[in-house]
């Protein structure tokens, strides 16, 4: 399809398109994906898959809970069925995907776009801090948050091929663009996206820029960060995080997220039982937000460039 | 088709209804028995739908083969009111999908027949439990039989309190917007849920009238009559375009004196000396 966005370094694309365009790449490859949305076919971008493949496309009008049971039934005959609306809306649905779809471990995928702070101006209603959280807490659920539109658009591939129900979220706003188009997601691997031997930022989503473009704003600092894309917050990259921390032994984790048990919270659990770590949380501390546009909502919640910077230095504090 | 079409399939309705009330007094036998030895679950439920399981499952409705329980082609049975599972345990073993020794152990650590209806039981449709979940789960699968060309049909067991779930409706919105027709609804309409008579909680009266405002075809049936549920499943076979829901009228704890009408027996095993006098009305050999 002529309209389908090339992801160019660079440039910058809402995560959302990665799903897109991902869809309707294992939609052509694999006859087995099916596609619902719940009436936000252009802005999930579920339209491209749904204009190639009308016939294994449904819209389910406002109805997340019916499109969530739906999916489970149709995966119970053997299909791929990737089920999107907004993160907010996916929570609606939270009970049905607990039952009907993660304990029968059914191949249904959820797809939750206008994910976090940055989905902006609607205000708090629609800003959804919390799915990673209640996701990663079901069994057999994996939960990926990509950093940008090319890892969006592989983890899709990794969410076809996967056994099992996955939660995928994403962005509304642009975020620069990090990976060429070579790149494979895998469930479990994270990346080491900079060496740095005094603190270790783990993040996910559109924070893993903002904490790249932080590093660059420290090292001339004399702070020498180590930067870890965790898209895959669950399974977790365990092997990862432990052998950065066993070299920076100071960890801090950014994510368009509460801090309460989304990437945040694995990390904390993880080194906690493994290799105890001076850990700061940028995240959503324990609130709702409020209407703004993604800069400056970023700003005042410290989740852009400057406010990780000065985490960061806070992190470091900790260090004992 | 992979299916051996039943026997029975030539002649929907003409099987021998005293076959059928055997097999249904069975059901009601093996989900007291099952509850009693369990100390918990819902013999009420399982004891109204014991006649239209045994209609389904034994007189030549659903194309199932015990020997391929997960065959491509198979009709599909989702039992939404998932606590109701010991009725369809029961027919499930009477039909050879396991063992009958298995029903001595629901509920009990380590084995097959979880307390609400589950996937990894052979035969079992859906892992159901929490209410309102089956109608949108077997659309689910009824559009995908249409997608791949199947023309297996997909039956939908609902509970009349399971109704008051909002799920219901709007899957109800989706099997007629879809012109889901191969899809047929069974509404267990035995007016107790388990706090009480669901007029008296949340009625859902005028009942018929919702389906069919939502574009539905709704027939009402003795839920106890195998005339009645063999001709409305013949009229659900046969209309097109549009899906069907039977509301059939049904007792709670149907086929015991002191069980039927009673909310109390919605969620609780009979004591012992409840155990001695109902298998004695069952004419069943007890302990």
């Amino acid at each position: 399809m002529s309209s389908l966005p090339v992801f160019e370094k660079g440039k910058g694309f809402p995560t959302r398109d990665g799903y897109g365009k991902g869809l309707l790449l294992e939609g052509r490859r694999d006859p087995r994906i099916i596609a619902l949305d719940a009436d936000l076919v252009e802005s999930t971008r579920a339209h491209w898959f749904a204009k190639e493949f009308p016939k294994r496309f449904w819209n389910m009008g406002i109805s997340e809970q019916d499109m969530i049971c739906t999916a489970a039934g149709m995966a119970s005959t053997g299909k791929v069925v990737f089920a999107s609306t907004f993160a907010i809306f996916t929570e609606r649905a939270f009970e049905q995907t607990r039952n009907a779809v993660a304990r029968p471990k059914l191949n249904v995928k959820i797809v939750g776009s206008h994910g976090g702070i940055m989905t902006g101006e609607d205000g708090a209603s629609a800003q959804c801090i919390e799915d990673v959280a209640a996701y990663r807490s079901l069994p057999n659920m994996a939960v990926v948050v990509p950093a940008d539109a090319v890892e969006a658009e592989k983890a899709v591939h990794a969410m076809a091929e996967r056994d099992g129900p996955c939660y995928l979220k994403m962005t509304r706003a642009k975020v620069p663009v990090l990976f060429e188009d070579s790149y494979r997601f895998e469930f479990g691997k994270g990346q080491r996206l900079r060496e740095g031997a005094h603190l270790t930022i783990g993040a996910c989503g559109a924070l893993v820029s903002e904490s790249l473009a932080a590093a660059d704003v420290l090292a001339k600092q004399g702070i020498e960060v180590e930067v870890l894309n965790l898209a895959s917050v669950k399974p977790l990259d365990r092997e990862l995080i432990l052998a950065s921390v066993a070299k920076t032994r100071c960890m801090m984790t950014a994510e368009d997220h509460t801090v309460i048990g989304g990437l945040g919270g694995a990390v904390a659990e993880l080194l906690s039982e493994e290799l105890p770590t001076p850990l700061l949380r940028v995240g959503m501390q324990d609130r709702f937000a409020e209407s703004g546009t993604p800069a400056d909502l970023y700003a005042k919640y410290g989740f852009n460039t400057a406010g990780i910077v000065e985490s960061a230095r806070q992190a470091l504090k900790k260090k004992r | 088709m992979g299916l051996p079409v039943p026997t029975t399939l030539a002649a929907h309705g003409s099987v021998d209804q005293r076959e059928l009330a055997r097999i249904a007094r069975q059901i009601r036998v093996d989900s007291l028995k099952m509850t009693f030895k369990a100390a918990s679950g819902h013999p009420g439920g399982s004891m109204s739908e014991a006649d239209l399981l045994a209609a389904l499952y034994f007189g030549g409705w659903l194309r199932v083969d015990p020997k391929n329980p997960k065959a491509a082609d198979r009709d599909r049975f989702i039992l939404s009111k998932g606590h109701c599972c010991p009725g369809l345990y029961s027919a499930l073993s009477q039909k050879g999908f396991f063992p009958r020794e298995e029903l001595w152990n629901f509920r009990k650590v380590g084995h097959l027949l979880q307390g609400h209806s589950d996937l990894k039981v052979p035969g079992v449709d859906m892992s159901a439990g929490s209410l309102g979940m089956g109608l949108s789960f077997g659309n689910g699968a009824a559009l995908m039989g249409r997608l791949d060309g199947k023309d297996y049909r997909v039956y939908v067991m609902l509970g009349d309190g399971e109704c008051q779930e909002g799920n219901i409706w709007e899957g109800a919105m989706t099997s007629a917007h879809q012109k889901i027709d191969n899809l047929c609804a069974i509404v267990d309409y035995n007016k107790i849920q388990i706090e009480g008579f669901v007029k008296d909680i949340k009625n859902p009266e005028p009942f018929a009238d919702k389906w069919e405002a939502f574009g539905w075809n709704a027939i009402e049936i003795d839920g106890h009559d195998f005339g009645e549920i063999s001709a409305a499943l013949r009229e659900a076979r046969e209309t097109k375009g549009m899906p069907t829901v039977i509301i059939a009228h049904t007792l709670k704890g149907k086929g015991v004196s002191f069980t039927e009408n009673k909310n109390e027996y919605h969620g609780r095993a009979l004591t012992e000396d409840e155990m001695k006098r109902a298998m004695a009305e069952l004419k069943e050999p007890w302990p």
